[in-house]
């Protein structure tokens, strides 16, 4: 028994823990989150090493067999997502030791963060469907509390819409699962792909399904299910903001892309094709939201939603192509759009505001920041030679061999789109002269900046731009990963066997033919 | 048994559903309480009702004795409880927050994130305005 899939989920409930006893002493506690997000982030690669050598690696807690104990499995997917959770948190407490201020610290910030993280992984590491419900709930509460961290009028407001649809989901989540073990008698997801063909109502199966589709389409904000992000992801301080929009949606696609690759394939021409009609939609709502907005982060926050369609785009095409493109996809965005908000966030820092109107000038005074701005702004909208270049084409490329041509026109529409709304705010944010017509430069301007604080703030956005650099750059051993990743979805053979031991697959694959 | 369980889990969303379209935040909130014991219901009743003995193994056997109750639904609606008092706490004390600070817990009137449009004024010369 192999205890690297538990580090991960460990290391960050200890780091709150410690953290929440510090509680008093703001720079213990953010000595403590640091060396935590470090520690999850060996971890991650730790647990990456192992499974990129020796495959799928299983372990049960508390040593209960299988079907009947919790069990926790990371394929090369669930470790690649737990690399990238470790990056993001990283980068995300270095820039939060300037960004939140020393009340919110001492209202718990780091300790929230943590449980964040020990949530997001969980979830990706779990390998039993009740089990990833209690995950989501320990993410969604942590989510809840670091929303409404500091009360501030426009925080409460947003926390309402974002708590009230996150509830619904998490309602209709729990009673999916009821019916599917009223339907199969077993939670494990190993068990249940070798139970589902043998299940006699399969109509009954895909209405279940369907449940699935809602409950983790309100969690990764899809057409027609996106409401509560626009309004919630621009009230709290960028440092959060910016693990939202870089971890918490994509928990929701990597829900739907784990039972619906593992479980739900009895009805994939049923089934896939809403996800299909989802994606399209999700994109192009997405895209069309951003270009009506004027706040930075709103527009941000929109093309969260567009870029959410590309990745169910891969999932619903169900082509062993169409999944290396999704989990390309997920990994490439994760980096991009958490970055692009920090951005954002030392922007407003230096200008005094996110309304595109109301700043500019950045391209004369911090020159620096807009070269780490173009990056990932170019990423996300797909230029050659960065990372996104890469998701797209072989999104592209997949809708393509199978002849979706929509979602392909689709898809290449909105990412012109996405240049769109990445010009104007380039335009209006790093070229065109400060309206107040000062000189929002960190050190010379009038909202001063600390050296200090200025480089704690740069430093988690320019290894985050350089890691886009660098998929796109040296894209060949990211493919080789998401390829073995897509394999592994496609033919779950191994996961099962890793679960269930080795000969798990027979006899009611048997059962199942002589029906 | 079923056929009870499952008309009162109907009566239930039926009732949430009443409750969530009101505009009252207050009113929703209500309605999320239903709908997680509903949804509690739904696991209970999915899992199987029998009419069985409590699932306890006798001394010195492995597996109990005769027909017993399932306890799987049972430890899942209980995780469920834990949890959806938790958040329905969270949930209570937001909704007052909001009204502590906000002064309405009416949600069409909570506008402070997402401000209605400015009305559209004339647009200085050069420059387009994407209202």
């Amino acid at each position: 028994m192999s205890w690297l899939p538990a580090w991960p989920i460990l290391i960050p409930i200890v780091t709150a823990i410690i953290g929440f006893l510090v509680g008093r002493s703001p720079g213990l506690q953010r000595a403590v989150s640091v060396a935590g997000a470090g520690l999850l982030l060996v971890a991650g690669v730790a647990l990456m090493a192992d499974v990129w050598s020796n495959g799928i690696v299983a372990t049960q807690m508390g040593s209960w067999p299988a079907p009947f104990g919790i069990t926790l499995v990371a394929d090369h997917l669930s470790a690649v997502m737990v690399v990238i959770t470790g990056i993001t948190g990283l980068a995300v407490v270095v820039y939060g030791l300037a960004d939140i201020d020393r009340e919110r610290v001492r209202f718990g910030f780091h300790p929230m963060l943590h449980f964040l993280l020990c949530g997001v992984c969980g979830a990706f590491l779990t390998g039993d469907i009740f089990n990833l419900y209690v995950w989501f709930e320990v993410m969604l509460i942590s989510s809840f509390a670091l929303l409404v961290l500091g009360g501030d009028k426009e925080q409460l407001d947003g926390a309402v819409k974002y708590v009230a649809l996150n509830l619904i989901s998490t309602v209709l989540f729990l009673s999916a699962i009821g019916l599917l073990y009223g339907l199969t008698g077993t939670l494990n997801m190993a068990d249940l792909h070798r139970v589902i063909p043998t299940v006699e109502n399969q109509g009954l199966l895909t209405a279940v399904a369907v449940m699935f589709i809602v409950a983790f389409g309100i969690k990764s904000a899809v057409f027609p299910l996106f409401f509560w992000l626009p309004a919630s992801y621009h009230t709290p301080p960028v440092a959060i903001a910016a693990v939202f929009s870089g971890l918490l949606t994509k928990v929701g696609v990597y829900a739907l892309i784990r039972t619906f690759t593992l479980i739900f394939t009895h009805d994939t021409g049923y089934t896939h094709t809403i996800l299909l009609w989802i994606a399209g939609l999700t994109m192009v709502t997405g895209v069309l939201g951003a270009a009506a907005q004027n706040e930075m982060r709103r527009i941000l926050s929109f093309h969260i939603i567009s870029q959410i369609g590309y990745m169910v785009m891969g999932l619903a095409l169900y082509t062993p192509l169409g999944l290396v493109g999704s989990v390309f996809y997920l990994v490439h965005h994760i980096i991009v759009k958490a970055n692009l908000f920090l951005v954002s966030g030392v922007a407003n820092r230096l200008t005094g505001s996110f309304e595109l109107k109301k700043i500019g000038g950045l391209y004369k005074s911090a020159p620096f920041l807009a070269l780490l701005f173009l990056i990932p702004a170019f990423s996300l909208a797909g230029f050659p030679p960065l990372s996104g270049f890469w998701a797209k084409l072989v999104l592209i490329r997949a809708g393509l061999e199978i002849e979706s041509w929509w979602i392909v026109a689709t898809a290449l529409i909105v990412g012109l789109l996405t240049i769109y709304s990445m010009t104007k705010i380039w335009g209006q944010v790093f070229w065109e002269p400060h309206p107040q017509g000062f000189d929002p430069s960190p050190d010379k301007g009038p909202l001063k900046v600390s050296r200090r604080d200025y480089l704690l703030l740069t430093a988690p956005i320019a290894v985050m731009a350089l890691m886009t650099v660098i998929i796109g750059l040296f894209a060949g051993p990211f493919y080789e990963l998401a390829e073995r990743s897509a394999a592994e979805l496609l033919d779950p053979t191994a996961y099962v066997a890793a679960v269930l031991g080795p000969d798990a697959l027979g006899p009611t694959v048997a059962e199942g033919a002589a029906r | 048994m079923e056929t009870v369980l499952a008309v009162t889990v109907g009566v239930l969303v039926a009732a949430t559903v009443y409750l969530m379209l009101s505009r009252n935040l207050v009113k929703f909130v209500f309605g999320l309480m239903l709908l997680s014991n509903a949804a509690n219901l739904t696991i209970f009743s999915a899992g199987g009702l029998i009419r069985g003995e409590p699932p306890l193994v006798p001394e010195g056997s492995y597996v109990p004795d005769g027909v017993v109750a399932n306890a799987l639904p049972q430890a899942l609606i209980l995780t469920a409880i834990v949890i959806s008092f938790g958040l329905l706490a969270f949930a209570l004390v937001l909704a007052y927050r909001a009204y502590q600070e906000l002064g309405t817990v009416d949600t069409d009137e909570m506008r402070i994130a997402e401000p209605r449009p400015e009305p559209r004024t004339p647009a200085p010369a050069g420059k387009g305005t994407a209202a």
